[in-house]
């Protein structure tokens, strides 16, 4: 059979792929501090022992879209929303920093503060601990500081920092968890410039226009494919009847 | 069969979640004492297909690895307490809690579950008990004969009595605090039970501790705001359709691929 059914096939398989990529950005729609991932087809020439004709295509998805999601108010007192370029520690399982974007704090039940799934938030030094029956705000630096409510005219009492990084974007790769790390594996230093809001969240930044054009425009492709794959049958068809004796 | 298909899946499973959340919002505009809540969702986990650097042919190795998202889950469904309006009832029986704290239940079979509900009622033996009829604790009961009832805003009940000049004493409410409100588990009936997550209660009385202070002839109103309701579920609805759009695309491409070499 003809060789171009199977430069057809990466293109459709690959294509698959994108839309896959496409679609998990699209269900994170509404997924706080998201960062879109972003895909791109690599060509592949074919090196043989004749001329080069033929190149397959590759799916390449490590990049991500690191520009800021709109921040919205919600007016509760342990949601953080970053403002500009910035992101917030928190500790893995395993006891290494990830980075994230989303602000959607929690207290646990011995007063830590935690990600919505749990995960501890860095501060100065490691996990933060808030104190019972305090109210507590936090500065646009990320100082969390505490007023005792009990007594009138009480000074507020700084707790802690949330650690406030800015690393180089292109030094960022997606874990497997969701959370950002360092390419090289090198920890992150707090960078004081980077600024917060308090009682906002940062929306998802899937730009949901330019998902819904890339997955017309993937569908449309993969149609192509299957044009060409038809097309290289039918050939084939052709070719087989050349040769038919009857 | 393809991933997309159950990427898009799951972002319409997590939209349904938000959508139950705002409707039950909504129904709940005007309970008093409710407490909104949000659904909070994270991507779920990655997988990579394959490493930065691995070949792609026996002379070439990738520039860029190969990551997929696997979609988005709805990690919890968190309780927002802000404070509610306070509205005038001017019923005597009606306290409303200004500040943090909840109200201790005593439930039939024994349990404390907690409330902020301070529409009270004072049941056939002269029990201060909420509108489901569980008393509060610590119990407050008011004698037959008292002419008036007021509730102080550091709890202190007191009552005046035929023929009496001073008022009398008859008790003290108190109120709970958790230090992870959001953690207690919703019961029903504007009641709520501590969990693991919550923490232990820790009664003071109110103005004590950082605890709220008690308003008598105020209700809390619900702290629902239903503008912002009324934005997400239009939010979400479009969310549910984009997400719809890509599961039909997906379809249509597996049909496309079902129909070669028919």
């Amino acid at each position: 059979m003809d060789r171009v059914i199977y430069t057809a096939m990466t293109g459709a398989q690959h294509i698959l792929d994108q839309q896959a990529t496409n679609s998990n950005n699209l269900a994170n729609v509404s997924t706080t501090g998201f960062k879109s991932q972003i895909d791109s087809f690599l060509s592949v020439p074919i090196k043989g022992g004749s001329l080069d004709t033929r190149s397959f295509v590759v799916n390449a998805s490590g990049g991500t879209d690191f520009s800021p999601g709109a921040i919205k108010q919600t007016g509760r007192t342990l949601d953080v929303a970053i403002e500009g370029k910035g992101w917030f520690s928190v500790q893995r399982p395993d006891g290494s920093e990830g980075l994230t974007r989303n602000g959607s704090f929690k207290i646990s039940e011995n007063g830590i503060l935690q990600t919505a799934g749990g995960r501890n938030v860095l501060g100065g030094g490691g996990p933060i601990t808030i104190p019972p029956n305090v109210n507590i705000s936090i500065g646009a630096d990320g100082t969390i500081s505490s007023v005792d409510p009990a007594v009138s005219g009480s000074p507020s009492t700084p707790i802690d920092v949330i650690k406030l990084s800015n690393p180089d974007e292109k030094s960022l790769v997606r874990g497997d968890d969701g959370l950002f790390k360092s390419a090289s594996g090198a920890g992150f230093v707090a960078d004081p410039t980077v600024k917060v809001v308090n009682g906002a969240l940062e929306d998802s930044n899937v730009s949901v226009i330019h998902s819904m054009v890339n997955m017309i425009s993937l569908a449309r492709s993969f149609d192509i494919q299957m044009q060409l794959m038809k097309n290289a049958e039918n050939s084939d068809q052709h070719a087989a009847q050349l040769f038919n004796l009857s | 069969m393809i991933r997309s298909l159950w990427i898009s899946k799951t972002g319409l499973e997590a939209q349904q979640t938000q959508m139950d959340v705002i409707s039950n919002n909504l129904a709940n505009v005007s309970t008093s004492g409710f407490k909104k809540s949000r659904a909070v969702f994270e991507d779920l986990l990655y997988q990579t297909l394959r490493q930065p650097g691995a070949q792609s042919s026996q002379q070439t190795q990738l520039p860029s690895g190969m990551q997929i998202g696997t979609g988005v889950k709805p990690v919890a469904t968190e309780r927002i307490f802000t404070q509610g309006n306070l509205q005038q009832t001017s019923n005597n029986t009606d306290i409303a809690i200004n500040g943090s704290g909840f109200y201790q239940v005593l439930m039939p079979d024994g349990t404390t579950q907690y409330t902020r509900d301070g529409s009270f009622q004072i049941n056939s033996t002269g029990q201060l008990v909420t509108s489901s009829g569980y008393t509060i604790q610590p119990p407050i009961t008011i004698p037959a004969n008292a002419q008036t009832v007021t509730v102080a805003a550091d709890g202190v009940v007191s009552v005046t009595l035929p023929n009496t000049v001073a008022q009398t004493q008859i008790g003290q409410i108190q109120l709970a605090t958790f230090i992870n409100p959001a953690g207690l588990s919703a019961k029903g009936e504007n009641l709520y039970a501590e969990t693991a997550a919550s923490g232990t209660p820790n009664p003071s009385n109110p103005g004590a501790n950082g605890t709220g202070v008690l308003v008598q002839g105020f209700v809390e109103t619900s702290n629902v705001n239903v503008v912002e309701e009324m934005v997400n579920m239009i939010q979400t609805q479009r969310a549910y359709e984009i997400n719809s759009k890509a599961i039909t695309t997906s379809d249509q491409m597996l049909q496309r691929l079902a129909q070669l070499g028919g």
